[in-house]
């Protein structure tokens, strides 16, 4: 048995597309509208959960870390490491490596003369932090660490503030060195940076790694080696990489599950621009329905004109379901037309400075910079197409099941 | 040659409490090649007769063969195969699909049935020129009157050489001049082309054209003659 050829369906769907063309066209607004608010909202969503990704990994988790094994039971002295070896750093020469850091992280006391506080201190090599993503432009007074023999003390803004202290005061740092004597120094505060989250401000003050090691007899050992890459959506294979260049006795994880709050915080993101998409095409659907059904019941002695004809009925369900197609292909163009001219002026940055701590408590900062990801805009077409035609099942099937007589004589 | 062969067909509507037979026990043999008009007021059956023989409607009972293959079981997708190649349907009005041009209304059965471009624009130029519209394929049916429209709609019906044209109430909606004409054209093309026509009409103008006349009559024949034609 003979259809119709697909360009003849083509010409004929196109044509009847247009033979009501306010409804086509307020149908085509509907559909643009829609698809445009499920890329819009998603390229927000994107961006606050990319922002909140990268401000909880960039500067300093990294997207893999190597640590002793153990180190994540015990954050202590005694779970460190030696320095990286030829072997693994060869592997960090790999190009999927953006940049690598070692450093020592203790947990430590900083008093103040007025106050004192539990922190994490950090002996770090600046150049490898900076590498590693630690933006220069967070210092807001004094400076970073110059080398890892600096003996200054870089604090966030808030513990500042917390202590009552200021630039050049001194305060001293106490911890614990490897025999589990008190080792205490005291440190001028030479910089204080800003970060996206107070939480990060308030924890971790910065001094140079051969200082802090000096300080806590620990010879040239470090408690963890942090790795970022070019994607921190990809980071299997720079796992592997670097998962077979380190030592024995060494544990190398993801930042998935280093940080499994902000991992989750992802899924469910990725969950809710699903259900988001859903939810506009569901109230889209209706009107999709209702112009088809509109269609088809102007058009019944049509289709059994063209059944009596000889045309079967799945070739009139098809015809139903092209005309759904080229409304919907439309609807799409037009949607992801508008979206794309409304996220691209905003590449630089949406201030959200009015709402900046509710912004924080989701840990992003106070812009918003819309992302557009390919694959939500894959998910938005493929929604909009694939549940479209399914919709308009209903009235092609309902065109395809008319009897002809009764179709040619229906008033 | 027996074209079409109708044995004791029966149909019945149920139209609040009552019956209405539209086909009691019709039995009728139609020759390939022959001019026949079914007469009778409205509701004696032609077009319940018409639609069984085409496929278009199912029957309560009684057997409807074609070139002797019986036909009235055949399910949905073989009856539109049949239509297809064998049948040409003229109805009374919405004849033709109104996004085509003539042109494209007259190629529609051809490009369901999968002939080529260039044979379905020869065929169909030749066609729409027979039937006098030259210089009107590429209108559309709103831009054609009555008479204009049904003659695009026989030109449709008879381009693919079926076998047989089924023409309900073809004359209804034009006036007396063009209805003249088109009955003209009818028989022309079934002389020209040996095509057998079965046109339904309760309009007397139309019946002189026939060479047979069946008279039906709540839903029987109650008469079948031969005539001479005008």
């Amino acid at each position: 048995m003979k259809s119709l050829p697909v360009s003849a369906m083509l010409r004929l769907a196109w044509r009847n597309l247009w033979r009501n063309y306010r409804r086509t066209v307020v149908m085509l607004l509907a559909i643009a509208v829609g698809v445009w608010a499920m890329i819009f909202m998603s390229a927000l969503m994107r961006g606050m959960v990319d922002e909140m990704v990268t401000n909880g990994i960039d500067s300093l988790p990294g997207y893999v870390q190597i640590h002793q094994l153990g180190f994540r039971d015990d954050p202590s002295i005694n779970n460190s490491l030696q320095p990286p070896g030829p072997e693994l750093l060869g592997a960090l020469e790999n190009p999927l490596v953006a940049g690598w850091t070692s450093r020592v992280r203790v947990p430590a006391m900083i008093s103040s003369e007025r106050d004192n506080r539990g922190v994490t201190l950090l002996g770090v090599d600046p150049a490898g932090e900076i590498a590693v993503g630690f933006d220069l432009d967070n210092i807001v007074a004094g400076r970073f660490i110059g080398s890892p023999q600096d003996k200054g003390l870089v604090v966030g803004r808030k513990l500042l503030e917390r202590l009552e202290t200021h630039l050049g005061k001194r305060v001293v740092v106490m911890s614990q060195d490897p025999d589990n004597n008190i080792a205490d120094r005291g440190f001028r505060i030479v910089g204080v940076y800003k970060a996206s989250l107070e939480g990060q401000e308030e924890n971790f003050v910065y001094s140079g790694r051969s200082h802090v090691q000096s300080l806590l007899k620990m010879g040239r050992q470090v408690s963890e080696i942090a790795i970022t890459g070019h994607d921190y959506r990809a980071v299997d294979e720079l796992l592997e990489i670097i998962r077979a260049a380190s030592p024995p006795g060494s544990e190398v994880l993801p930042w998935m599950e280093l940080e499994s709050y902000l991992y989750g915080m992802m899924g469910m993101m990725d969950g809710f621009i699903l259900v988001w998409t859903i939810v506009v095409f569901l109230a889209l659907s209706f009107g999709l329905i209702n112009t088809l059904m509109m269609a088809v019941f102007e058009r019944v002695r049509e289709i059994g004109l063209m059944q009596a004809l000889g045309m079967k009925p799945s070739s009139i369900l098809y015809l139903i379901l092209m005309e759904s197609l080229l409304l919907l292909l439309l609807g799409l163009l037009a949607g992801n037309i508008l979206a794309i001219a409304s996220i691209l002026p905003l590449r630089e940055g949406i201030d959200l400075s009015g709402v900046a701590r509710g912004m924080e408590m989701f840990g992003a900062g106070s812009t918003l910079y819309p992302v557009l990801d390919l694959h939500d805009l894959a998910t938005a077409n493929t929604v909009v197409i694939v549940l479209g035609l399914v919709t308009s099942l209903l009235p092609a099937w309902h065109a395809s099941r008319y009897s002809p007589v009764e179709a040619i004589t229906k008033i | 040659m027996t074209a079409i062969k109708c044995i004791d067909l029966c149909k019945n509507f149920q139209q609040g409490d009552v019956v209405i037979k539209a086909l009691n026990h019709v039995s009728l043999d139609i020759e390939e090649g022959s001019f026949i008009c079914l007469s009778g007021p409205s509701g004696s059956g032609k077009t319940t007769l018409l639609n069984a023989i085409g496929g278009l409607d199912k029957l309560d009972s009684g057997e409807v063969y074609f070139n002797g293959r019986r036909v009235d079981q055949l399910g949905k997708g073989p009856m539109a195969d049949l239509r297809l190649h064998y049948i040409g349907f003229v109805f009374q009005a919405y004849n033709l699909i109104p996004v085509l041009t003539a042109q494209e209304n007259v190629e529609f059965v051809m490009q369901v049935q999968g002939v080529s471009v260039k044979e379905r624009r020869r065929k169909s130029s030749a066609i729409l020129e027979e039937v006098g519209l030259k210089g009107m394929e590429n209108r559309r049916p709103s831009q054609l009157s009555g008479g204009q429209q049904q003659r695009v709609a026989v030109a449709r019906a008879i381009v693919s050489q079926p076998k047989l044209v089924l023409a309900d109430e073809p004359t209804a909606n034009l006036d007396s001049e063009t209805a003249a004409q088109l009955m003209d054209l009818l028989r022309e093309l079934n002389q020209h082309h040996n095509v057998t026509f079965l046109i339904a009409t309760h309009d007397e103008r139309v019946m002189r054209y026939a060479q047979r006349l069946i008279r039906m009559q709540d839903g029987k024949i109650i008469a079948d003659e031969l005539q001479e034609a005008d």
